[in-house]
């Protein structure tokens, strides 16, 4: 039976991978019948209505689902349709409470003009009372016209008349409103750097986070990710390389923790540890269900990894007969770190550390500019499953889900190319992203005059909480 | 800290990874807590085939649990309750607040505190070994 998915008009590159992460969760075979960025209507096939309510269920970028009565791209098309399609249900429905919808995307209909429609719909035979409120069955007149977007991304010209009408019986609603309840301005323990509650949620999704199932965040800052695959019921860690990003400057608080307590979900919290990828504790075998990350990208701050800078001798120094590193209070070194290393030891990383069939979604920058097209690192022992764009203008960033392959299966990297950092010692030299931004912003300041000696800050984009300033040399 | 995740993590050190007296650290100093969380079966059932057994059983031993089963609970002996509330009990209801993991092979103690154990390690140990190079696409748009 085909369904239509109404979707939410945004993040539209999330959209679909979303909505097959969410079918596999559910355990739904789905298929895609027709999808346009520009709308939010989705025709989609699944095996039954439940299916179809247990995938929407989990969806954050969905909004409603609906069993498909008929289609069409005028009204005697759509009733045609309906006649063909859904007769046979009719008959189950003409005594139930019900009502009647009628919405229009990117339109208006004179409440006059929707009585109209609604009685078109007469011949249905439904006799059962009409309660606003709480009705047994939910019918909808769903009508598709041009948007604005689209106006200006394809030069075509606005319709007075809608270019699509569905008619629906509603199944069920989305997790959408779950972005409410974690809303960073609501959150306990967040920093510059927190990831939105939407994409967050989106992100613990394409990695498929449920009950029963470790995930583990390696960059975990405040904890946006993790709290969120607590909430679609999986147990996490996290770890970062400095312990005050997920403790807090506040000594009686208790940082990522915290934001447990507030949604009630201490029973998913394991352990937050201090630890560094490229020196990782953890034991090499699969053991995660899920990896989610968010780099810490350095473009206001350097990259930064464990060991001494180029010309500084790894000397121990000794203090009162104690080697300092002993010492309680002890800050390791820590040295400026490349962009593509980084990358390449979260994929090492998540090839060791996921079980089969285990997903890495990790986000990562790129620029808008294609001279400066930033490529897709890829593993032959990990499946791209899907790449996904948020666009700032000047630059974007990517949501990239991998699944980990079982052993023996390779995937296909043929038409990758290797890629190493340039040689350099400084963050920019190792950073060609933050080179550019920096460049960038510099520039754009430059000619609006705001170089007044603040720091730049970039949308959804800053310092990572507690770092050391010295970093951003 | 809790049990699970000392199950988990190793020495940091390189070249200890390769050493079997690296794994499990030991627990030197351990004041232990426990804190009351839901009961998770279907967690505990996940999880279980992903523990090493031994090690578990060292880390029990040495934290002072009653000792473990022989052999890892597996098929029809993850459906018994008691067996997985017991196991729940200890994998994520007991943790670590203070202490130390120590090294076998190495001998190098990471503290524990307030909970969070810290695996920095100082510069003369976590040298950078050569890693394995991924493979890069350059054009991005074949996957959206």
């Amino acid at each position: 039976m085909e369904y239509l998915v109404r979707f939410a008009q945004t993040h539209e590159t999330f959209r679909r991978p979303e909505l097959e992460a969410c079918a596999t969760i559910a355990g739904a075979e789905i298929e895609i019948l027709s999808y346009n960025q520009y709308s939010p209507h989705c025709v989609v096939r699944f095996p039954d209505a439940a299916a179809a309510a247990a995938t929407i269920k989990r969806s954050v970028l969905a909004k409603d689902v609906f069993e498909l009565w008929g289609q069409g791209t005028t009204y005697e098309e759509l009733h045609e349709d309906v006649r063909r399609r859904s007769q046979h249900l009719w008959e189950g429905y003409n005594n139930v409470p019900w009502k009647f919808v009628i919405t229009s995307f990117s339109g208006t209909r004179s409440m006059e003009k929707k009585g109209e429609i609604m009685r078109s719909f007469k011949y249905m035979g439904f006799h059962g009372p009409i309660q606003m409120k709480n009705p047994d069955e939910e019918f909808h007149v769903m009508e598709e016209y041009i948007d604005d977007v689209e106006v200006a991304a394809l030069g075509v010209s606005r319709i007075e008349e809608p270019r699509k009408i569905f008619l629906g019986r509603k199944l069920g609603i989305s997790c959408r409103e779950d972005i409410i309840k974690y809303d960073l301005k609501k959150r306990r323990y967040i920093s510059t750097t927190s990831m939105d509650a939407e994409l967050s949620l989106v992100t613990a999704n394409m990695a498929l986070a449920a009950p029963g199932k470790l995930f583990f965040d390696p960059f975990v800052g405040t904890g946006s990710f993790i709290v969120c695959a607590a909430h679609f019921g999986a147990l996490t860690m996290g770890a970062d390389i400095d312990g005050r990003s997920f403790r807090g400057k506040d000594r009686s608080k208790l940082g990522v923790f915290e934001n447990f307590i507030q949604y009630k979900t201490e029973s998913k919290f394991i352990d937050t540890l201090t630890s560094d990828l490229t020196n990782t504790p953890f034991r090499r075998s699969g053991f995660l269900d899920g990896i989610v990350c968010d780099p810490p990208y350095g473009v206001r701050e350097g990259l930064r990894v464990l060991g001494e800078r180029k010309g500084k001798p790894a000397v121990n120094v000794i203090i009162d007969g104690v080697p300092a590193y002993l010492r309680p209070g002890f800050i390791p070194p820590k040295k400026p770190y490349g962009f593509e290393a980084l990358q390449n030891d979260v994929l090492n990383f998540a090839v060791q550390a996921l079980v089969t069939n285990g997903r890495l979604s990790m986000w990562m920058p790129t620029s808008n500019d294609e001279k400066l097209e930033f490529p897709v690192p890829m593993h032959e022992n990990l499946e791209v499953v899907s790449v996904s764009v948020q666009d700032f203008g000047n630059w974007a960033r990517r949501l990239i889900t991998y699944r980990r392959l079982p052993e023996g299966e390779l995937s296909d990297i043929s038409m990758a190319r290797k890629r190493t950092d340039a040689d350099g010692y400084n963050a920019n030299e190792l950073n060609a992203f933050r080179r550019v931004v920096r460049t960038m912003l510099m520039r754009r300041d430059r000619s609006n005059g705001l170089m007044n000696g603040k720091k730049h800050m970039l949308k959804g984009h800053g310092t990572r909480c507690g770092e050391d300033s010295e970093a951003s040399q | 800290m809790k049990v699970i995740t000392a199950n988990f993590v190793t020495c940091a050190v390189k070249e200890c990874k390769t050493s079997p007296a690296s794994f499990p650290l030991h627990f030197h100093d351990a004041e232990l807590e426990q804190q009351e969380l839901d009961f998770q079966p279907e967690f505990i059932r996940n999880v279980i085939p992903r523990i090493d057994w031994e090690a578990l059983r060292a880390t029990a031993n040495e934290l002072g649990f009653p000792s473990l089963p022989d052999a890892k609970p597996e098929g029809q002996a993850l459906e018994n309750e008691q067996t997985l509330r017991d196991l729940h009990r200890m994998l994520l209801e007991t943790h670590v607040s203070e202490g130390k993991l120590v090294c076998g092979n190495c001998n190098h103690a990471y503290t524990i505190k307030e909970g969070i154990a810290n695996f920095l390690l100082p510069s003369h140990l976590g040298e950078r070994i050569h890693r394995p190079e991924t493979q890069w696409v350059t054009n991005a748009s074949q996957f959206e």
